[in-house]
């Protein structure tokens, strides 16, 4: 199964300089992503999920660590091989009323990435390439000489999809891809992305805090806490057996529509710790109900059931394994 | 038929919605109509009028020296008995060509500097901005002269000294919008498909923060003739015998008691040149005011 492997990141650590000190927005993430799987990765606001997104596929430059695309290095690439890699990389946006030109005609944003990757003689061909991308997405034909501002949200983010697939990637991040549409229009979204990765194959990284959108999507999912990676898991598993006490809270606070079903949540007490010169060992300790002298000491992820990573040193403890 | 011309038209109307959309909102402006109309009849009248005075340039009644209006010469005439419509509207040429050349060209650079700076951030933009920082705490007029004063009088001489006095506020007004768009995700999104520096800069960044550089400009030639004209006034600029406005001011000034008109001419039409393109930038700035759109 290794050689099914697209992505591998190894200790990937991004730190922002700010006046403050240094603020830890990805530390020590590591996993690795399966050709044509979707890993949803979740966390609350600011625990640099979409960070880790742009850093994976080299929209910002990593602090630390490697990213292997297909066993290649790329997190310092420069020139050639960088342009290489960002054709297999490409990203969805959140807000689709700002990731379009709002001077480019829809037909022009879509032909963009055509005309960069020197893959086409000329305009007829990109332009009919481009009829076939939009097709694919469903927008329609009628629309190519339209400005983005004239178009709703889901037509427009369906257009920031087509300008994502136009290069056949083989990883689009999905940077919380519908939070910003409404309900109706958020499932025709995912169930296009659903469709088109059954047409085409790539691999999503779904990056949401919507937990029943990631449920429905992802094969595994990656839970995230103040920069770092606390629970890796299949999406099933993780739902039902959650190991790390944060995911535990998290799921805890996820509505039920079942009003026989008391919600039993686990309230966290305390304000989200600093990202800012974060002291080592365990990030959640401070919040953590069953915290101890032992979680001062720096964690790490380790697989504690087959494909099952937690990083928490009383997780066997906790969970009675 | 008439289904398929309706459609042609809808086609047509739909490409070129933004431009028509702003010429709509221009010319429902008061002050851009008036503006363009009066600055369209200067214009006119700097460029075919010359023709239709009846006297050439440098045609000359010494026995008319300093005469006020009258029906042969409704401007009067000038202390060397020369017509004063005719000297107005050559000068009108000079003084319309440098002030709008440098406007533009200053902008051209400033806007150039401007992106640069705002897109690369970081030590460039430090260096560039406190170098216009500099660069603008110099007063306009004394930078005028000292490039007068280094390259000579003349028409380009003159030009590069207003061009180089317009280029700070164009840089600062550009690099500010730089700032706020270049956050946007659709730049991001440019990179990440393999857009160059060069491409992003110019295709994607240049139309999103144009705008209020195009108002700046506009106003800015209004500026830039006034300065071209103290430049003549002060010897510095275009040298007589050519009829620049300000040389023309320039030439009446020991005689304001006496014959008013050889100032009042010149200045007047300076004052109406100033306020058209003043006018006209107003209602392009309410036009072009994204805020506006619908």
């Amino acid at each position: 199964m290794a050689d099914n492997t697209l992505l591998e990141i190894k200790h990937l650590k991004k730190y922002f300089r700010v006046p403050a000190g240094q603020n830890h927005a990805v530390d020590d993430v590591s996993f690795s992503i399966q050709r044509g799987e979707t890993l949803g990765v979740v966390g609350e606001s600011g625990c640099g999920k979409s960070t880790l997104g742009r850093t994976i596929i080299r929209l910002l430059e990593a602090t630390d660590g490697q990213v292997l695309l297909n066993g290649q290095d790329i997190t310092h690439v420069s020139g050639h091989k960088l342009r290489e890699a960002r054709e297999k990389l490409q990203i969805v946006f959140q807000d689709p009323y700002s990731s379009l030109n709002p001077r480019l005609r829809i037909e022009s944003t879509i032909m963009e990435p055509l005309q960069h990757s020197g893959r086409f003689k000329n305009k007829a061909e990109m332009r009919e390439e481009a009829n076939r991308l939009m097709e694919l997405v469903g927008i329609d034909e009628r629309l190519r000489q339209s400005y983005p501002h004239e178009l709703d949200g889901g037509r427009r983010q369906r257009v920031g999809i087509a300008r994502a697939l136009a290069l056949n990637p083989d990883f689009i991040v999905c940077d919380e891809p519908v939070s910003a549409l409404d309900v109706s229009i958020q499932a025709q979204v995912l169930n296009l992305l659903m469709d088109l990765q059954e047409k085409m194959g790539m691999a999503y990284m779904f990056v949401t805090h919507d937990l029943s959108v990631v449920r429905h999507i992802s094969n595994n999912i990656l839970v995230m806490y103040l920069g770092q990676a606390v629970e890796k898991a299949p999406t099933e598993e993780l739902f039902e057996k959650s190991l790390h006490p944060y995911t535990k809270a998290l799921l805890s606070a996820i509505p039920s529509v079942d009003i026989h079903r008391p919600m039993k949540r686990i309230e966290l007490k305390g304000e989200i710790t600093s990202p800012i010169n974060p002291k080592p060992g365990c990030r959640f300790a401070a919040r953590c109900p069953y915290a101890s002298p032992q979680c001062e000491a720096p964690q790490t992820l380790e697989e504690v059931l087959p494909g099952h990573f937690v990083q928490c040193c009383r997780c066997k403890e906790i969970n009675s394994l | 038929m008439t289904d398929v011309k309706e459609k042609e038209s809808a086609k047509s109307k739909r490409k070129s919605s933004m431009t028509a959309e702003f010429a709509r909102r221009l010319v429902k402006s008061w002050s851009a109509k008036l503006g363009l109309i009066l600055m369209l009849f200067i214009i006119l009248a700097c460029l075919i009028g010359p023709y239709f005075t009846g006297y050439d340039l440098n045609w000359q009644d010494q026995s008319l020296m300093r005469a006020g209006p009258s029906a042969q010469h409704i401007f009067g005439c000038d202390t060397l008995g020369r017509d004063m419509l005719t000297r107005l509207l050559y000068g009108g040429r000079y003084s319309l060509l440098m002030g709008i050349t440098s406007a533009v060209l200053g902008a051209v650079v400033g806007i150039a500097i401007g992106l640069i700076a705002g897109y690369f951030g970081g030590f460039t933009e430090t260096i560039i901005m406190r170098f216009m920082d500099v660069w603008s705490s110099l007063p306009g007029m004394l930078l005028c002269i000292l490039v007068s004063a280094a390259m000579g009088n003349g028409f380009f001489p003159t030009v590069l000294a207003l061009t180089i006095g317009s280029i700070p506020g164009g840089a600062r007004m550009t690099r500010g919008q730089v700032l706020s768009e270049r956050s946007r995700e659709y730049i991001e999104a440019a990179e990440s498909i393999n857009c160059s520096k060069l491409s992003i800069m110019f295709k994607h960044l240049l139309p999103n923060v144009i705008q209020p550089s195009i108002v700046i400009t506009t106003m800015s030639v209004g500026s830039t003739i006034n300065m071209a004209a103290s430049l003549s006034y002060i010897g510095l600029g275009i040298q007589p015998p050519a009829p620049e406005w300000g040389a023309l001011l320039a030439d009446g000034k020991n005689y304001v008691t006496t014959n008013p008109h050889l100032i009042a001419v010149p200045g007047i039409a300076i004052a109406l040149t100033v306020l058209a393109i003043n006018l006209l930038g107003d209602g392009l700035r309410d036009a072009l005011d994204p805020k506006l759109r619908g």
